[in-house]
């Protein structure tokens, strides 16, 4: 059969096979486009401050020590439900100020445990942060994690 | 070296394998914070030197890529290349790019998506010279002879430019923003870049093996058939848990599964041709980086790969040490390996004398392969003890990495060996000593091409 199978045929399947199934994957992503924006994560609490969140986010290329979603590096907690893990959606109020204590009392320079650097945020971009946080933990992860651990 | 254009590729490698020990002191200094966290804290944290080694990384495999492609397509194509200056402004480009964003680094001067914290400026550079460099290699492709490798070749790295273009978005949705970060991180590793693996394993195998182009091509449509068929789709295993459909978790474990196929396909093409073909080509050591490509790529991307990517599976080991386990081992099997393969091939040419330091080539072949394998082994066994206390009985993410000391340990051991065997390789490859260390039996034969 191998012999019979013949270049030319071979070079139709890769072409004709990848663009099918690159037609598939865009459209699929369409889809998936469409579903993100309208159903699996809160379109209408994604507010200025929270695209504000996400830039403070960036800025300091937090996602190289820490996962969120499980996606980034994984030297440090898990960050896509620390809202939930510091009680949010019981206490919102508690849990915004012990998120900002926390940002400002790193490092916490204690030997031989690891260190997050200081950043200086001010308390807007402390706000807007935990806005971004409090955003992402509502998103709906077809329930990940497993547990508040993250 | 048939061609005086072919030339360019030896500033292109030899940049590459500059940024590759750049690499390898970061890789090094991370793997120590892990066991000593106050180390450089306060003046260059973990996230800085994170960046630091990936981006090189990523850089490094592309200028090898540009690299190769210069050296290969004037044989393949029977033509010097179009514009050997716009080969040189390309490469200044790269290379203005890569220091800017190295120094910006320690700076803070930085984006903050994994794998694309390059500034605007920087991303935009690289965009300006894929463009100078596609334009240069399409016009010798146009002009010259068609063959099945640059085709492929330059379908690949045309979809490398072409995916990067997502990198330029950005959006504010968190979930979209990941949707379209894996079109470049995914489709490239698992969708374009493996044609031009193919593309270059091919070459290798035509010139090492001497086998009839006419099977080589055909496994070589095969082969990228295979890789396109199922790793677009496979790009559903990224797509579990971000805040997509459900859907996602039938279609990327089945896709991603199927990923193995090509991998496996290369194995059994590599050592098919060498199994057949006729010719005892001296470059012995080019022969065994380019079977070593084949092999690891399929147990680093294939197995490590397969490992924890069926959703069920996924769920538990998503975002731990696994996942680092599987990265390095899939990164080097298939796209470290095969730049040092083509390297290890080309530089002989380059410097127009017989193959030389064979012996150290592959000593140091062995030092990082070794290093890697154990530095996958000790990852994974962290990644199987963090999935089972974090993810399984719920413990503390802190606690838990509290218990993996001695995993690291051995990783930095691990990494000490493969930073020492990608230093000897460099020396291997780019200063030619007059004797091998051991004389093969029966003088070295002349370069069959
Ligand atoms: C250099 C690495 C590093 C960077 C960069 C970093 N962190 Fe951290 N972060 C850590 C470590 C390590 C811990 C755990 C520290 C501990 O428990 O003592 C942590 C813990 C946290 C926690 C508490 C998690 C919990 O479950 O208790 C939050 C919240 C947090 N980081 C937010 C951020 C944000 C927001 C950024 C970016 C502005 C950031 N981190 C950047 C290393 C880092
Ligand atoms: C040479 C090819 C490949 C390379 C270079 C590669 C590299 C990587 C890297 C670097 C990551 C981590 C990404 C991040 O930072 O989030 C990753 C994740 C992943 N890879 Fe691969 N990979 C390859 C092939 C494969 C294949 C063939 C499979 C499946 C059979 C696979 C399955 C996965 C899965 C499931 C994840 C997600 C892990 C998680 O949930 O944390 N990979 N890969
Ligand atoms: C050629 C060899 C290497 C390759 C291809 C490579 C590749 C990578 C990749 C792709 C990542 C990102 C992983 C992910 O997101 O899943 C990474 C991270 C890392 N690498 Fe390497 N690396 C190499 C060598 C080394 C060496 C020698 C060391 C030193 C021991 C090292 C230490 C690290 C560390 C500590 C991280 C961060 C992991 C984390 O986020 O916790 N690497 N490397
Ligand atoms: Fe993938």
């Amino acid at each position: 059969m191998w012999e019979t199978f013949t270049k030319a045929q071979a070079r139709n399947i890769f072409y004709g096979g990848s663009l099918f199934f690159l037609l598939i994957f865009l459209a699929l992503t369409a889809h998936s486009h469409w579903y993100m924006v309208s159903r699996s994560t809160d379109a209408a609490g994604l507010t200025d401050s929270v695209a504000r969140g996400k830039r403070v986010w960036e800025k300091h290329a937090c996602i190289d020590c820490h996962t969120i979603l499980g996606e980034g590096a994984y030297f440090a907690p898990e960050l896509g439900n620390v809202w939930i893990r510091y009680g949010g959606p019981e206490d919102p109020e508690t849990a915004r100020e012990l998120l900002k204590a926390w940002m400002q009392s790193q490092p916490s320079g204690i030997e031989g445990r690891r260190q997050m650097p200081q950043f200086n945020l001010s308390d807007q971009e402390l706000d807007d942060l935990v806005d971004f946080l409090a955003w992402v933990s509502r998103t709906n992860t077809q329930g990940w994690p497993p547990n508040k651990a993250g | 070296m048939k061609y005086e254009t072919q030339k360019i590729a030896f500033w292109y490698f030899a940049v590459a394998m500059l940024l590759f020990a750049l690499q390898m002191v970061f890789g090094v200094l991370s793997a120590y914070v892990y066991v000593a966290p106050n180390f450089l804290s306060e003046t260059i944290p973990f996230n800085i030197l994170r960046m630091v080694h990936t981006n090189a990384l990523i850089v490094w495999l592309l200028l090898a890529f540009f690299g190769a492609a210069y050296f290969l397509v004037p044989e393949e194509t029977e033509r010097e290349i179009e514009s050997p200056l716009l080969a040189y402004i390309q490469l200044a480009i790269l290379v203005v790019g890569a220091l800017g964003a190295v120094i910006g680094y320690f700076f803070g001067i930085h984006e903050g998506r994994e794998f694309l914290e390059q500034p605007l400026w920087v991303k935009l550079g690289i965009v300006v010279a894929a463009l100078i460099f596609l334009y240069n290699v399409s016009m010798t492709a146009l002009k010259g002879r068609k063959t099945a490798v640059t085709t492929v070749l330059l379908l690949g790295l045309w979809g490398i430019a072409i995916f990067f273009l997502f990198a330029l978005y950005n959006p504010v949705n968190l979930s979209v923003d990941k949707l379209y970060w894996w079109y470049v991180v995914h489709v490239w590793v698992e969708g374009v870049w493996e044609l031009v693996m193919a593309a270059i394993l091919a070459f290798l195998m035509l010139k090492l093996t001497g086998v009839d182009r006419e099977v080589v091509d055909k496994w070589l449509y095969v082969i990228v058939a295979l890789a396109l068929a199922s790793g677009l789709l496979g790009t559903g295993h990224h797509y579990y848990w971000i805040g997509a459909p459900g859907y996602w978790q039938w279609l990327g474990s089945v896709f991603s599964t199927l990923e193995i196929l090509p991998f496996f396909a290369i194995v059994l093409f590599t050592f098919s041709m060498v199994w057949k073909g006729g010719r005892d080509h001296p470059n012995k050591a080019a022969l065994l980086w380019s079977l070593g490509t084949a092999v690891m790529s399929f147990f680093g991307a294939g197995v490590w790969g397969f490992m924890h990517t069926l959703a069920p599976i996924n769920y538990y080991s998503h975002g731990t040490q696994v996942t680092a386990a599987h990265g390095h081992l899939a990164f080097f099997g298939a796209y470290v390996s095969l730049n040092l393969a083509i390297i290890t091939y080309a530089m002989p040419f380059l410097k127009r004398r017989a193959p030389y330091n064979q012996v150290l080539n592959m000593i140091s072949f062995w030092l990082l392969n070794a290093g890697m394998a154990f530095m996958t082994f000790t990852l994974t066994f962290a990644g199987v003890v963090q999935t089972h206390l974090q993810r399984v009985q719920g413990q503390g993410y802190m606690d838990v990495q509290g218990e993996l000391g001695v995993f690291y340990w051995m990783r930095l051991g691990a990494g000490v060996v493969v930073a020492i065997g990608a230093l000897l390789f460099i020396y291997a490859t780019f200063v030619p000593r007059r004797l091998e260390l051991i004389t093969p039996a029966g003088s070295l034969r002349q370069a069959a091409e």
